[in-house]
């Protein structure tokens, strides 16, 4: 019987970005996914004839451009094209948009206050400042602050430089950034309400917090340090959906020799005399490999995946205690018509880009203590994207898909599961609030796909649905990441190595912990990287 | 729909806010004087000036800059950022605010000034008028209504953002008083440099100040923007005889170079921009080290500036220099003994007043002193798509390059 060099469990992102590098470093890489289709939360599907879904994330930025370079996605049809600033619309008829152009973000903001738009700038510098400092450690491994190894000290050392080249006040800075929530962290610059609710989504996008729980402010470095093209903070579509980027990583690999087996749900991975030894499907078939790479989140592969008495006790528990709790859903819902925003002129290019209805923090903080009391938001926070508005391949024309992405929405409802009843109620509480800002847009509606906490971690096998793997909170970041001593994408059992967004740096379509992952397992079997692109620098 | 829709917020912000929605559409606004520029611009070459439309050549760069240095030469400053400020306090606030000491700046005079943060760099410089006892206007580059708001607590002060409202033209060279005369500008032959008059225009007090970007004999002349197209026709009718000529950015920018003087973000980052923390400048590092008084009480920046001057001083210094050579030397890197770089230039040109290579240089404290000897400026000249390197010898020279009588004599002349 075949035994593979490497197994990756997951042929999500970053399973497939660690089993590129793998493969094109000369081993011979096996990736097997439950599904029937690959790509994780990276994935397009088509639920209804003439329409691609982005079923799970929807937008694309921090996925990091070396590795695009590196696995030549572009040639197997990878593009990603920026979009336009969005809006805020407020409950009073107007809205507050976001432009690109620097004067006409000013403009915008001078309506609802003169200050705010006078203290963007320094706000934007700032925020460019702790980006820059950050942007270059996702493409780097985690140091281990307690280990001797020269590579270690090396790289805390790194680290230390790095800090130690910031200038006092900015140092000050990323201590708060990492402590602060975005709420208290906004109101250092503004005083609009709408103004501080448009610039708190990203605080709180995909994390079970609140804008006023500390913690939020780096959350909103998170979404800011992505790039589209050099443009950093700028996001953008991936054509065809979020499946363009895992389709392009699926080609690429098959491209180089790699294999992929759909359908094949791991129930186990072998473990003997502590050592991984391939998987065990959910059909009872057993695959062997030297080793196994596991894309599932921490607590998927250590509590459901090994088995438990092969795991130390302390390594355990903190698996058990990494915080990663459902916090959203998603409506993906094909339209047989562009909806109408009367807020908005008919010639806005708000409509291009991403919509909002949460035009106060405080709004977003009452939709959290609803997902506190374990109900979702009577008055959700919702994410709205039209990619169809600028990419022509998701639906035919004229007619549009919409991706609402909704927070916040818990794990259990009360603590009971969720029923079908429960995801149709919490998708009117969703709809129905779009129809406040888009009359007649229920009637547009041809299809539509609703995804809990419990249709995510059913499908895609996320942990409650977390979409970034575990909460981005500094206790669970860097060395910390899933857990103390374990922040290198290795685990306590040999050959046995987490390659997804559990591990450094975090959540989102980044690629970063599935390349970072690669460059490790190639040093322990002492193979060459020089395949693998270092971080483009940040000049 | 939520019952509270329209709860706090009243009809009236609302409309205000609503009308502005089009906003978007009009990305380079015009300026009050737009359709006059417009008219006279041949060449249609535009650049975005603080989100205006503004021109960077209207038909002849060189002889727009001869425009200035032989007759009068008009120049847009509407984009100018303007902000009044205005209170019993407003002396005190400013004081507190800039450099210099303005309890000094008697009303009906202008300075030039800046001002910094806590940490002593430098937020921006600008024109300071003291329009009368209590009643400033703070012009300048960059933005800071925030900083200005909340510099002002505690004092007695109102602070408004007004560039929009006030229309502003610069109107230099040494015909420009002569250009005032015939439109009937009673009084303004009396302005000494940084004197402030004003004169009747259509039925208002237009505001003009003996003051310009170009070390050249003229004037700045501040108008609401309602009556900004009858001042600029009344001015060129007025000017059709003395060479009256609108002129473009590149021009002035030769102007401003022969003068010396600096423009935030270009010659010197400010604070408030600086995305890299070592590149932000006290005063002493880009020469306004002059401004800085000591006599008066606590504003803000002092404790940091005095820190730096204990400690030596500023890492460094901008200067002027003076080029062997006729090419100009613009962003090229100024080295000590042919190969240590000790330096930038930021802006440069051969000077046609002067009949001198010049440029403004930001060197290494070392050597940025005057007397230092051994400085060189590498210049890359694209010539049909070949570079021709050269190392040109430089030296440190007094800024303005030029001294031209007329700036000063008062009354002034009449060409």
């Amino acid at each position: 019987m075949k035994t593979w060099d490497a197994i990756v469990v997951g042929a999500g992102h970053n399973g497939l970005v660690n089993a590129c590098y793998l493969q094109r470093a000369g081993l011979d890489v096996l990736v097997v996914e439950k599904n029937k289709w690959i790509g994780g939360a990276a994935v397009s599907r088509s639920l209804t004839p003439g329409f691609l879904y982005s079923n799970c994330s929807y937008v694309c930025s921090l996925f990091r451009p070396e590795i695009m370079r590196d696995l030549d996605l572009p040639r197997f049809g990878l593009q990603v094209i920026s979009y336009e600033g969005g809006a805020v619309f407020t409950r009073d008829g107007d809205y507050l948009a976001n432009y690109r152009d620097h004067h006409a973000h000013r403009r915008e903001f001078a309506r609802f206050s003169k200050k705010d738009a006078e203290a963007y700038d320094r706000y934007a510098r700032d925020v460019t400042r702790q980006c820059r400092f950050i942007q270059p450690l996702l493409m780097r491994t985690a140091p281990d602050p307690t280990s001797l190894k020269p590579r270690d000290i090396g790289e805390l050392v790194y680290l230390a430089r790095k800090f130690a080249g910031l200038g006092a006040r900015e140092m000050a800075d990323t201590m708060r950034f990492w402590t602060m929530s975005i709420s208290d962290f906004l109101d250092e610059y503004f005083e609009t309400d709408v103004i501080k609710a448009n610039l708190s989504l990203s605080g709180i996008i995909g994390t079970a917090l609140g804008p006023m729980s500390p913690g939020t402010a780096y959350v909103l470095l998170h979404h800011y340090m992505g790039e589209v093209d050099g443009s950093v903070g700028a996001w953008g579509y991936a054509r065809g959906g979020m499946g363009a980027v895992t389709q392009a990583l699926a080609d690429s690999f098959r491209a180089s020799g790699g294999t992929i087996r759909t359908q094949a749900e791991v129930e186990e991975i072998l473990v003997k005399k502590g050592q991984a030894a391939g998987v065990v499907l959910s059909d009872g078939e057993e695959i062997h490999g030297r080793m196994v790479i596991s894309n599932a989140d921490v607590k998927r592969t250590f509590l459901k995946l090994v088995d438990e008495r092969e795991l130390p006790e302390i390594f355990l528990r903190r698996v058990r205690n990494f915080r990663m709790r459902g916090s959203s859903g998603k409506l993906n819902i094909a339209l047989d018509s562009m909806p109408e925003f009367p807020a908005l002129p008919p010639d806005s290019p708000c409509v291009r880009a991403d919509l909002h209805f949460t035009d106060t923090v405080e709004r977003m903080e009452r939709a959290y203590d609803d997902w506190k009391a374990g109900r979702w938001s009577a008055d959700p926070f919702l994410d709205v994207v039209i990619p169809t508005t600028l990419d022509p391949t998701m639906a035919p024309p004229g007619k549009h898909f919409m991706s609402v992405f909704v927070q916040y929405c818990p794990p259990k409802v009360e603590g009971r599961e969720w029923t079908d009843a429960d995801r149709d109620a919490f998708a009117e509480t969703v709809i129905s609030q779009i129809v406040d800002y888009s009359p007649g847009f229920r009637d547009r509606i041809v299809h539509m796909e609703v995804r809990t906490p419990r249709e995510l971690e059913a499908e895609v096998g996320l942990t409650e649905g977390n979409i970034f793997q575990g909460e981005l909170t500094f206790d669970q970041l860097l060395f910390n990441r899933p857990v103390p001593g374990y922040a290198q994408y290795r685990s306590p059992i040999g050959g046995l190595y987490i390659c997804g967004s559990s591990t450094h740096p975090g959540g989102g379509v980044m690629g970063a912990p599935g390349r970072n992952a690669a460059l490790e397992i190639l040093r322990d079997l002492k193979r060459g990287t020089s395949h693998m692109s270092p971080a483009h620098d940040v000049i | 729909m939520n019952a509270d829709m329209t709860v706090g917020t009243k009809p009236t912000e609302i409309a205000h806010r609503l009308a502005l929605q089009p906003h978007f559409r009009t990305l380079r606004l015009g300026t009050p004087f737009q359709p006059r520029v417009e008219a006279l611009s041949s060449r249609q070459e535009w650049y975005d000036w603080a989100g205006y439309k503004a021109p960077s050549v209207l038909w002849d760069e060189e002889l727009e800059y001869f425009a200035i240095r032989s007759q009068a030469a008009v120049f847009d400053i509407s984009p100018m950022v303007k902000y009044r400020i205005e209170g019993p306090d407003a002396e005190g606030f400013l004081d507190r605010l800039t450099l210099r000491d303005v309890t000094k700046l008697r009303p009906g005079r202008v300075h030039y000034t800046a001002w910094c943060d806590d940490d002593g760099h430098v937020l921006d410089d600008g024109t300071l008028f003291r329009l009368s006892d209590t009643r400033f206007r703070l012009c300048c580059q960059e933005r800071h209504l925030p900083w200005l708001l909340d510099s002002a607590i505690g004092f007695g002060v109102e602070i408004e953002e007004e560039t929009e409202e006030i229309a502003a033209l610069a109107l230099q060279g040494p015909t420009s008083w002569s250009v005032l005369e015939a439109a009937g500008c009673p009084g303004t032959e009396r302005l000494k440099p940084f004197d402030i008059g004003t004169f009747a225009h259509e039925g208002e007090e237009v505001t003009i100040s003996r003051t310009g970007f170009t070390g050249d004999l003229g004037y700045e002349i501040f108008v609401n923007a309602g009556h900004a197209l009858s001042l600029w026709d009344r001015l060129f009718e007025a000017g059709k005889l003395f060479g009256i000529r609108a002129i473009g950015y590149a021009a002035l920018n030769r102007a401003r170079i022969e003068a010396g003087f600096i423009v935030a973000n270009a010659d010197f980052v400010t604070a408030e921009h600086a995305l890299r923390s070592d590149r932000v400048r006290m005063p002493d590092a880009i020469g306004l080290g002059f401004m800085v008084d000591l006599k008066k009480g606590y504003f803000n920046g002092r404790r940091a500036i005095e820190k730096s001057r204990a400690n030596g001083g500023p890492a460094q210094l901008l200067v002027g220099l003076e080029i062997e050579g006729n090419v100009p030397a613009e962003h090229a890197i100024v080295y000590h003994n042919a190969k240590r770089e000790v330096g930038l230039v930021s802006a440069a040109i051969w000077s046609p007043t002067a009949k001198r290579n010049i440029a403004i240089a930001s060197l290494d404290r070392r050597y940025g002193r005057p007397g230092t000897a051994d400085l060189w400026v590498e210049i890359y000249a694209m010539r049909e798509l070949q570079y021709i390197k050269m190392m040109k010898r430089a030296k440190i020279v007094p800024r303005p390059f030029i001294k031209l009588p007329r700036r000063i004599a008062t009354p002034p002349g009449r060409f």
